[in-house]
């Protein structure tokens, strides 16, 4: 790589896949001729698959490439794919290419490598044949995986009863070989494996060995509870180690102590070894290359201010490259990343980009159906189980037919540039194409119909391959029968069909942050660096929310001086305005064109935006607990952080100082675990220990989640002699006030789990790691902008893992801790990805809403009001007409779903391309001859 | 899943794509019992994880449990009908459960012959109910809404009773030719179309056109009430063409 932001150069190497892109179309006939079978990479060589192979099932392109093993690359023989490619896809003449990319910036996401348990003996992977790693775990778990979804041991095929987890394998040792820092992802994983394992088998008994769970993420401590209740489920706390396998059974046992029955061996059947991560293994080469730094651990070294920059202008990072990341987390450091290349690029934004030109599209739907059929091979896929001629002469004869082929693959370029050609030579008016599912290939039809003139969607796809060749591939008559069926169907379809506008729906360019928090301005300021107005309302007299009480970060970082300098930034760009004070009172429109009302300064303004973003906060929970307001002894953290940074000598010079953690959460109430407490504890405590080292700092926990690199700061803290207690639900620590030598004691009890005994401290400060709260106000903020609230008031994303930063609702995003409690790392990461996410919709001019929504025929509407009570998109509403109330709909926010056409007694809404009478049309053309 | 797992299933049976379980309209069912189907198969996502937010598969579960007992009401066997919730990655869970639909409806055997019904007879019975359904939706649209958690509940959503009730009491509209004024609003908001009307012409009710949802009875202006409902009686038969014309007081004189 050379050059500098915005233009660098990147030299490539390209392997050869030995297949040529353009033509192959993943039929996968050769996979099965290949003589050569490997061991599959992708199932972590537990299962064989070819020399010749797709990658896996959700591999893209989904095209095979042939491995090293190949007969041909090794001896120069066989050649038996060439032979049966009926596309001419296989080139043996590729060689490594050598490509030259000019970019203007670089992303990095190689992502993590899984730990290998293979450099420690101790674990006995690779020598017992039932010690697996969770990796290998996941792929028995998988319907693709080896065993097709089912759990078996390699060893003897058999289903294991008896499974054991090691938890940290990896991780969490400072120990030749291992990691010190937390894998972040284990516990809650172990805990997906366990449920799974007891879905495909209710008999199994399941034991986890583990360290403190660390459940911390959003709604994972519900997760955690759901395991723990299961049946034949054993957590067992502590370092087990593996003694032996059976050399008959090949079972393996275990030995391992509890506090109870003192040291045991147990057999298992199975022994699932709970990896964690580490840096990618090329991490320093890529360093190297990319000149950019790496931090202790071998990963990426980040600006703990911006995590997704790394040491080297114009080259970001997302993904675990920045360390053990889970996916949601993931997501939104790559969206993060591109908000940060538009800032760096912004300037010649849609300079390459060109417009795609279709012909005028014809005006068909008077006309009589014309409908041509087109009947894929699949290569071997549908055409070795359906007898296409068969099929082809059959759909020539249904009605209204006037054009039928057959193509050995329709997806191909030139299959669809035939389907287009007919089109236009035989007038065809609709088009049905019996092939796969409409998941992969119906964009390439439509696009075919599109540029043949035709609206796209007279257009209808008759899948008989996953719905035919490939589950009744035993039964060939009657398969062929019933792609004739199939087709006859999408026929009996396709005469119904209307041509449908998509519709273009103009964007206004500015953005709506609702709260002004770290979160909030981080994602203002990208947003505005890329030229979009931005209104940042803020309901405080000030800027900076929660970051205000915190001065410091784990990581050593000034959080008062970050933060001023944020608010600096945000006053001083022109494109921000910023509405202090405020109140919203109300909120309407759809994506692209929403209108708020805003009352601050005294005044109300009425705010156009295309997008809006909830950033929040949140609050820290008022514990009633452990005495807290009656003593003035007794602080929540950020009580304690604000003293200890204002050098309150009661606190600095305290002899003795407890800390209780997990109060108001990861209970009955509050079912979650607020994430950032146990890291602020300890930040605390080693602020405490470097002012005074000789004080006594006693941590009472249940679990520490200190996950991620922050675990190196939970060892420094114990080395500093800070002493970690830890304590159960069921007996929690009691807090009273003693009498003693006329001195008013503040008294802290609680049981040792390790010394099986009370435990009494007095203590000069007692502090609580209150809980971190969805703040007042979250409802009306859920209300007016149709953002619902999860089960702990905090924002429900659209999606937990997928889509972490929007909502359901198209147009509304979601950052900082109103998502759930976090770090501040973690809050700017997630800022960045909103703003990535609301780039991607201000960039445009228009939003295209899809043809497929609901429209009302007024005359048959009676005002009955169900369709309305129907959809919560609130795309219906009642209004007022000369003939009663009436529906109406405002097609922007119909999602398509059809619920209301159901709901409907009259028929008077519809949604259309599954209207009542295209429907019905297929059900009548299941028997056959009545329809037409 | 099934399809991409290659998983083999019985041939038996047809899909019909619709972007969620709550489009599928009790219409659909009858017609595809109507069109001698013997068994309707509908899937759903899980309850509780709609990737819409309105929730329409426990809206197509509340359809499947009161079409259930409108099948036992005509005599069919309820088993022809079956509601499975599955998530899209569940390949094994669809072939098992088509498998088994296609075993047991095998068992029971063809529509209408099995239950001893002849073929015109059952045609018969299933356009009457799917003449009803618009009247069932609404007489029913609570229930149909609701969000049953509870698999215990489901069966006890909709009784037998209930359902014997409701085809008893299907009303009929009329209108009272004594008392129709020909103001033409009932004809104007009628939804359906279904009543014949025209300037001082007294209104006819179109009885095989008509829907049942009442909404002429509502909007009849209370001074003529002319619009009648009639339950568990036969209407009246339409007053012959030559004598609809209406000869106005005001008129005479």
């Amino acid at each position: 790589m050379t050059g500098e932001p915005g233009d660098f150069e990147i030299t490539l190497i390209k392997k050869p896949r030995y297949v040529i892109e353009s033509r192959c179309t993943g039929c996968g006939t050769c996979v099965e001729y290949c003589p050569v079978k490997i061991p599959d990479p992708f199932n972590q060589e537990i299962s064989k698959n070819k020399a010749i192979h797709i990658h896996f099932s959700q591999a893209i392109p989904l095209i095979t490439y042939i491995d090293e093993s190949c007969l041909y690359l090794k001896e120069k023989k066989c050649r038996i794919c060439e032979a049966v490619c009926e596309k001419e896809a296989i080139d043996f003449t590729q060689r490594p290419e050598k490509v030259k990319v000019n970019v203007g910036a670089i992303i990095l996401s190689p992502g993590f490598e899984p730990f290998d348990p293979k450099v420690r003996n101790e674990y006995g992977y690779g020598r017992f044949a039932n010690v697996i790693t969770s990796m290998d775990f996941e792929r028995l778990l998988s319907s693709t995986g080896p065993y097709e979804g089912e759990i078996r041991r390699t060893s003897d095929l058999k289903h294991p009863k008896r499974l054991a987890w090691i938890q940290c394998v990896g991780s969490r040792q400072v120990l030749p070989g291992g990691n010190s820092y937390c894998s972040t992802v284990c516990c809650t994983y172990t805990q997906k494996q366990v449920i799974l394992t007891k879905d495909h088998d209710p008999h199994a008994e399941c034991t986890i060995f583990h360290n403190d769970i660390r459940s911390f993420g959003k709604d994972f401590e519900r997760f955690y509870e759901r395991t723990e209740r299961l049946p034949g489920i054993r957590f067992i706390r502590g370092y087990p180690s593996i003694l032996r396998e059976d050399p008959q059974s090949k079972n393996v046992t275990i030995r391992y102590s509890t506090p109870d029955e003192g040291v045991k061996e147990e057999e298992f059947d199975m022994v699932i070894l709970s990896i964690g991560l580490n840096p990618p293994s090329d991490a320093k080469e890529l360093a190297r290359k990319f000149g950019i730094e790496l931090d202790s651990n071998g990963f990426c070294k980040t600006n703990p201010s911006n995590p997704i920059e790394t040491t080297r202008p114009g080259i970001f990072v997302s993904g675990a490259f920045q360390g053990p990341l889970d996916i949601p987390e993931s997501v939104y450091t790559a969206s993060g990343a591109s908000s940060q290349c538009g800032h760096l690029l912004d300037y010649r934004r849609d300079k390459l980009t060109a417009e795609r030109i279709y012909p005028p599209e014809k005006e068909v739907s008077q006309e009589e159906p014309k409908v041509g059929v087109f009947v894929c091979y699949c290569g071997a896929n549908i055409g070795r189980v359906v007898d296409v001629p068969s099929v082809v002469e059959y759909a020539s004869k249904l009605p209204h037919v006037v054009h039928v082929d057959k193509q050995l693959f329709s997806c191909s370029t030139d299959s669809a540039k035939q389907i287009t050609e007919a089109i236009k030579e035989k007038g065809l008016n609709r088009v049905v194409v019996a092939a796969c599912t409409p998941k992969t290939h119906e964009p390439t039809f439509r696009d075919s119909l599109r540029e043949g003139g035709l609206n796209q969607y007279f257009f209808d796809m008759a899948n008989i391959r996953e719905h035919c060749s490939w589950v009744h591939s035993r039964e060939k008559e009657e398969a062929t029968e019933k792609a004739k069926e199939i087709t006859r169907l999408s026929v009996a379809r396709a005469l119904q069909l209307e041509p449908l506008q998509e519709f273009e729906l103009t964007v206004n360019k500015a953005a709506l942050v609702v709260g002004g928090g770290l979160a909030g301005m981080t994602c203002a300021l990208s947003i505005a660096h890329q030229g979009h107005e931005v209104h940042l309302i803020e309901k405080e007299k000030e800027l900076g929310g929660m970051a205000k009480r915190i001065h410091t970060t784990l990581e050593g970082v000034d959080v008062q001086e970050y933060l001023r300098d944020l608010v600096q930034k945000v006053y001083q760009h022109p494109l921000i305005h910023i509405y202090t004070d405020a109140s919203i009172l109300e909120a309407r429109g759809y994506v692209g064109n929403f209108i708020t009302k805003v009352k601050a300064d005294g005044g109300v303004r009425e705010i156009k935006h295309g997008a809006t973003i909830i950033a929040t906060g949140a609050a820290e929970y008022k514990p009633t607990e452990y005495l807290y307001g009656k003593d003035d002894r007794i602080m929540t953290n950020l009580e304690l952080e604000e003293r200890i940074a204002k050098r309150d000598e009661r606190v600095i010079r305290a002899e003795s100082l407890v800390m209780i953690q997990c109060v108001g959460s990861r209970n009955e109430e509050r079912n979650y675990c607020s994430r950032i407490c146990c890291s602020e504890s300890i930040k605390n405590a080693l602020t405490l220990k470097e002012i005074n080292p000789k004080m006594d700092i006693y941590i009472l926990f249940r679990d520490i989640r200190t996950y991620g690199f922050k675990e190196d700061y939970y060892r420094e803290a114990a080395n500093k002699d800070v002493r970690f207690i830890r304590y159960e639900l069921e007996d929690k620590p009691q807090v009273e006030t003693v009498e003693e030598n006329g001195r008013q004691i503040l008294r802290v009890t609680v049981t040792d789990q390790l010394l099986g005994k009370r435990l009494e401290i007095d203590t000069d400060i007692l502090a609580l790691a209150a809980a971190t709260i969805s703040p007042s106000g979250s409802k009306e903020i859920s209300q007016l902008f149709k953002a619902t609230l999860g089960p702990d008031d905090f924002f429900k994303e659209a999606h937990v893992k997928l889509r972490p930063v929007d909502f359901v609702e198209d147009g509304v995003y979601l950052c900082g801790m109103a998502h759930y409690p976090k770090h501040i790392p973690e809050a700017i990461n997630q800022a960045y990805g909103a703003a990535g996410r609301v780039l991607t919709l201000l960039s445009h001019d228009t939003v295209v809403a899809s043809g497929s929504v609901c429209v009302i025929d007024e005359k048959k509407c009676m005002g009955c009001g169900a369709c309305v009570e129907a959809c919560t998109y609130g795309a219906l509403e009642l209004y007022e007409t000369k003939q009663g109330e009436k529906a109406r709909i405002n097609p922007v926010l119909c999602k398509g779903d059809g619920l209301c056409n159901t709901k409907c007694p009259t028929g008077a809404i519809q949604l259309k391309h599954y209207t009542d009478d295209q429907l019905n049309a297929q059900i009548d053309a299941v028997v056959g001859e009545v329809w037409d | 899943m099934a399809g991409v797992s290659r998983l083999q299933y019985s041939n038996e049976i047809r899909l019909i794509r619709v972007m969620c379980s709550g489009r599928v309209d009790l219409t659909f069912v009858f017609r595809a019992f109507y069109n001698g189907m013997d068994g309707v198969f509908i899937g759903g996502c899980y309850l509780n994880e709609c990737k819409y937010t309105t929730h329409g598969n426990y809206h197509a579960l509340n359809m499947v449990l009161l079409g259930k007992r409108i099948m036992e009401h005509i005599g069919l066997n309820p088993e022809r009908l079956r509601i499975e919730f599955m998530s899209s990655s569940e390949g094994a869970r669809f072939a098992d459960i088509v498998n088994d639909l296609t075993q047991k409806i095998r068992t029971i055997g063809p529509v209408g012959k099995s239950e001893g019904l002849d073929g015109e007879e059952l045609k018969t019975k299933l356009h009457e109910i799917m003449r009803l359904v618009p009247y069932i939706k609404i007489a029913k649209s609570g229930k149909l809404s609701s969000r049953l958690q509870d698999p215990g509940q489901w069966d006890q959503l909709f009784t037998r009773e209930e359902i014997e009730t409701l085809i008893r009491e299907v009303p009929s509209y009329y209108i009272d030719p004594e008392k129709c004024q020909a103001c033409m609003t009932c004809a104007r908001r009628c939804p359906a179309e279904a009543i014949l009307s025209g300037k001082n012409l007294i209104h006819i009710i179109e009885q095989e056109k008509c829907i049942k949802c009442g909404t002429c009875l509502e909007v009849c202006p209370p001074r003529f009430s002319a619009v009648m409902k009639i339950i568990g009686e036969p209407v009246p038969p339409p007053i012959p063409e030559e004598k609809r014309a209406i000869i106005r007081k005001g008129k005479e004189k």
